[in-house]
């Protein structure tokens, strides 16, 4: 990371002539977007920043996000910004760009919220204790509001990636997996029917939360965001893979009643248990699926990297996944 | 007696997963620790996988066979064109030992207690 060229920018976007830019870490985790941590320093102050960075040009996900992470790095910034309207917690966008030329690739830089985002810290820590057991309906209350968002505030959406994309995604990835195809197969005969249509965050889940003793702080993580149906969010919360280990079904911290009922409160909208189950077996579908991909950056995508070759293993844990809820559903 | 190929695959991938963990891991910081420990996880997979995955793989196959079909590809086929759409039952409790093997070799703390 060119250190002058991310000052310059946040000069620009600060209007101030100078900054330092002092404590500049890459962050771990990550397998698609870097984060980096860092402080600006200038005439008036301190600001306390992250950098999100879409290193080189356009990542192929297969239809699982879009190709074009440029416009993807602005829909995500435009996102946070009509979030923090509604009333979710998110960090205050600083300045996004899609153009590569400064940091080497499109870019947002962000408040930095203080919080832990480790999800086996937040399930496991003495620190978190006290907040762990109402965090299922903080985020059934911020869902509900996440869902309140002016889609006409944002850049074109991908509206219908979901359940026909992923079999595009899996026949194109040249792997055969008899549990992700039996799950496709029930989802696609099993359809709810969609009620409403909303801006959905798309990956909202343990790990992608700020989580401070006093609770949520902030959802990060925009790049998936779309039109659907809202139940997807709270399903692929309660995805197994976002348990981290935990027992509880939501995010490994809480139980189904506790995010529906405050999901009802916050939205106004009656939550149908079935429906989300249906978009917890596609999203442990989706991750089978995002797990081939995330292997195929690394065997064929000219990305090489033992974490992406690792993550394609992860195929197993949700097969797994997908025959325990097939079998619940189907017995 | 052992053969001559000695120490065996798994036991080398063994040594090379101790090497990462124990000697690498605490004089690394940051991301470079995390990929570390990522690579000593994947040379755990390679040490499960050399030491269960032929008779994991044997077993996939008379699975399979009892289901009457030659391989995965062959299944999923079946599955896509609705051939086995009333024996979803029969061919999860089929199958089940094999992703359960699978999940032993990928990641065995994953095969908890079923939740719901």
């Amino acid at each position: 990371m060119d250190s002058g060229a991310l000052a310059s920018v946040v000069a620009g976007a600060l209007g101030v002539a100078v900054v330092e830019i002092s404590g500049l870490a890459r962050l771990s985790g990550g397998a698609s977007r870097q984060s980096w941590s860092f402080d600006a320093i200038h005439a008036d102050g301190v600001e306390e920043l992250i950098l999100r960075l879409a290193p080189g040009g356009a990542i192929d996900l297969g239809g699982v996000g879009s190709n074009d992470v440029g416009a993807t790095m602005l829909l995500e910034a435009a996102a946070m910004r009509e979030a923090k309207r509604v009333g979710v917690p998110v960090p205050a966008v600083l300045v996004a760009s899609a153009d590569p030329k400064p940091l080497g690739g499109s870019f947002i830089v962000m408040s930095r919220i203080a919080g832990e985002t480790i999800a086996r810290k937040i399930l496991r820590d003495d620190t978190f204790a006290d907040i762990r057991p109402s965090l299922a309906a903080q985020c059934g209350d911020i869902l509900g509001k996440l869902h309140q968002m002016n889609p006409a505030t944002l850049p074109p959406m991908n509206d219908s990636y979901q359940l026909d994309g992923l079999r595009a995604v899996l026949d194109g990835s040249g792997v055969a997996s008899p549990m992700l195809e039996l799950a496709l197969r029930w989802l696609d005969q099993h359809r709810p029917r969609e009620t409403r249509r909303t801006v959905v965050h798309g990956d909202f889940r343990n790990g992608n939360l700020v989580i401070s003793p006093e609770g949520v702080r902030a959802a990060l993580d925009w790049e998936l965001v779309h039109l659907g149906d809202p139940m997807e969010d709270l399903g692929w919360l309660c995805t197994r893979a976002w348990r981290f280990g935990g027992k509880p079904p939501v995010g490994g911290f809480g139980e189904y009643d506790e995010l529906f009922g405050a999901y009802e409160q916050s939205s106004g909208v009656a939550v149908d248990p079935t429906v989300v189950k249906w978009w917890e077996l596609l999203g442990t579908v989706k991750w089978g699926v995002i797990c081939i991909v995330q292997a195929n950056r690394h065997l064929v995508g000219g990305q090489r990297s033992v974490e992406l070759a690792a993550i394609g293993r992860r195929l197993a844990e949700q097969e797994y996944d997908c025959l325990n809820l097939l079998e619940e559903l189907t017995s | 007696m052992t053969d001559s190929r000695y120490p065996s695959a798994a036991q080398l991938a063994e040594a090379v997963e101790g090497f990462l963990r124990e000697e690498v891991m605490p004089s690394v910081e940051g991301r470079l620790q995390f990929q570390t420990l990522v690579a000593a996880n994947v040379m755990a997979i390679l040490g499960r996988e050399l030491t269960d995955g032929p008779a994991a793989a044997a077993d996939h196959a008379e699975q399979l066979a009892a289901l009457g079909f030659a391989d995965d590809v062959q299944l999923v086929a079946a599955i896509r064109s609705g051939d086995l759409d009333g024996r979803m039952g029969e061919v999860l409790a089929t199958l089940r030992p094999s992703v359960e093997a699978n999940v032993k070799i990928a990641n065995p703390k994953h095969l908890g207690p079923r939740e719901g």
